[in-house]
């Protein structure tokens, strides 16, 4: 579905991404993994034309989508949660995920929808006149979310949906993950939880300062020694990287 | 009393029309956090080209709105040539806010070259298109009339466009957050050409009406009005529409009521006083909150 081949992004002088290849396909959940500035949100910044692919090549059900305008990425089928939420924090709950359904002309097709993002996320419908800066972070989590559900991705992009949550609510998030995915949306999942990432993903690669170190099937990688040392924290006084 | 609420009822109507200019700097600071400096002369363009077309003898009203159109144009060229190249190099801001001053200024020569306009003072179609109303010893002229229905009308429209409608939330978002607006697939540049067309659209409006008013037109006739009404949209909280239209009115009113009691003399620098005032007790405007600057 998703297959990126050689992508090289960088920030002026400093590639943050140093020739990666991955691929999705339909109906998986795929976890990318690394510490802080191995390139994982700028892997899904690229995916959706939000950052600049110097080299390399990003294709979508066939069709190349490197450094194609935002809006048009989005017209074909893929969204994206990102990390910090970055909900519009004076818009109300429902205005949100009417901008998330921004690019959809159907009237009806946004009205499902919208009835879809709030039997997921009972909590939104309850605010749904509430402005989103006065939600709590779990919340504003699903809003993003929830705002990303409106445009009926066939790729859902989630940039660290976990952080800055409570245990019981990370867990609540990981199911819902996991329901949207059984109905039918691939994703694409990035998280520093790896021990909850990989618990629930098909696939996953570990990205290492801008290249991917290896990949592999989830619950192999969850047992790998390499793995477990690095981002489970399960070795000694070696602790995960925040 | 009769003058006071003679000056008064001058300083609405006044003040509406400023804030018909003032709406064009909030909503496009709104979406490019950026002062637009070549604003007042769109507004002056608007007038000379209301002139313009009246002087061909198209008739008053397809002058207006054929200079609408044409001041919308204007203001999207400037976007197109100036603003989207720099915003592209992600130049620091103060670069496209000098860009903006010099804009203005090539607008306003080229108005005044003798070829085209010339640098004086034109005579410009009177908008007491009906007999002024009169209330004891007050007389409102019919031009105020007008002045005060089509910008009350025209800032009602506005306000549905940015509330109610799909653009109108674009708007709103791209202001909250641009780049999460980006994100969700809104095309940032397009809702950006369309603010500058819509600001522009005003300002050619409140041209027509402030020139009708007064019955005169010049080259510069839009470097002291536009600083005015960027007064009055600081003054009203800049990024709101709302505060836009108060400020107007708070400027408009006071200056009225300075030339009244004060001479004319003070009628100009009222405007100034007032955003000095406001900037030293209540730097965020009126309606303005402190913004949240996101990493």
């Amino acid at each position: 579905m998703l297959k990126i081949e050689n992508l090289v992004v960088s920030y002026g002088p400093i590639n943050a991404l140093k020739g990666i290849s991955l691929e999705v396909a339909q109906g998986e959940i795929v976890t990318l993994i690394g510490s802080n500035g191995a390139g994982k949100s700028t892997t899904l910044s690229a995916v959706t034309g939000l950052a600049r692919a110097q080299s390399g090549s990003i294709r979508f059900l066939g069709e190349d989508i490197t450094n194609a305008p935002p809006h048009r990425i989005i017209s074909r089928g893929i969204s994206i949660s990102p990390e910090g939420r970055e909900v519009f924090p004076a818009l109300t709950v429902h205005e949100n995920l009417r901008m998330g359904a921004y690019t959809r002309k159907d009237k009806e097709g946004i009205q499902s929808a919208y009835d879809r993002v709030y039997g997921l996320f009972p909590r939104l419908k309850e605010r749904m006149e509430q402005v989103a800066g006065t939600l709590s972070g779990g919340e504003q989590q699903m809003l993003a979310i929830g705002r990303a559900l409106m445009c009926e991705p066939k790729l859902l992009l989630l940039d660290e949906p976990s952080m800055g949550l409570a245990p019981n609510l990370v867990t609540m998030i990981f199911g819902l993950i996991e329901s949207i995915n059984r109905q039918g949306t691939t994703i694409l999942l990035i998280e520093q939880n790896a021990n909850m990432a990989l618990s629930i993903a098909n696939r996953a690669y570990v990205l290492e300062t801008g290249r991917i170190a290896f990949s592999g099937d989830a619950r192999t990688l969850l047992q790998d020694d390499r793995v477990r040392s690095a981002y489970l924290g399960t070795r000694g006084a070696e602790s995960r990287k925040g | 009393m009769q003058t006071l609420l003679g000056a008064i009822i001058n300083g609405l109507a006044l003040g509406m029309a400023y804030a018909l200019i003032a709406v064009g700097y909030s909503m496009v600071f709104g979406v490019l956090r950026l002062i637009n400096f070549s604003h007042g002369s769109v507004y002056a363009f608007g007038a000379y080209m209301v002139y313009f077309f009246v002087s061909l003898k198209v008739g008053l009203f397809p002058a207006i709105l054929i200079a609408i159109v044409l001041s919308g144009l204007l203001a999207l060229t400037i976007v197109k040539l100036a603003l989207e190249p720099l915003r592209k190099k992600k130049s620091i801001p103060i670069a496209t806010l000098i860009t903006t001053i010099g804009m203005s200024f090539i607008i306003q020569n080229v108005l005044s070259i003798d070829y085209i306009f010339g640098s004086e003072k034109h005579g410009f179609p009177s908008l007491n298109l009906f007999a002024p109303i009169v209330i004891g010893n007050i007389t409102i002229q019919s031009s105020q009339i007008i002045m005060l229905v089509v910008a009350v009308v025209l800032l009602l429209v506005l306000t549905y466009v940015v509330q109610k409608t799909k653009i109108g939330l674009a708007m709103r978002a791209i202001q909250q957050n641009s780049r999460a607006a980006n994100m969700v697939g809104v095309n940032v540049n397009f809702v950006i050409s369309f603010t500058f067309f819509i600001g522009g659209a005003c300002a050619a409006i409140a041209g027509a009406l402030i020139a009708g008013y007064y019955g005169i037109i010049s080259p510069t006739m839009g470097s002291t009005i536009g600083l005015k009404a960027f007064a009055a949209a600081v003054v009203g909280g800049i990024g709101m529409l709302h505060g836009a239209v108060v400020g107007g009115l708070v400027v408009g009113v006071a200056e009225c009521l300075a030339a009244q009691y004060l001479g004319s003399n003070v009628r100009d620098p009222m405007a100034f006083v007032i955003l000095i005032l406001i900037l030293i007790i209540k730097p965020t405007g009126f309606f303005g909150k402190k913004g949240i600057t996101k990493v």
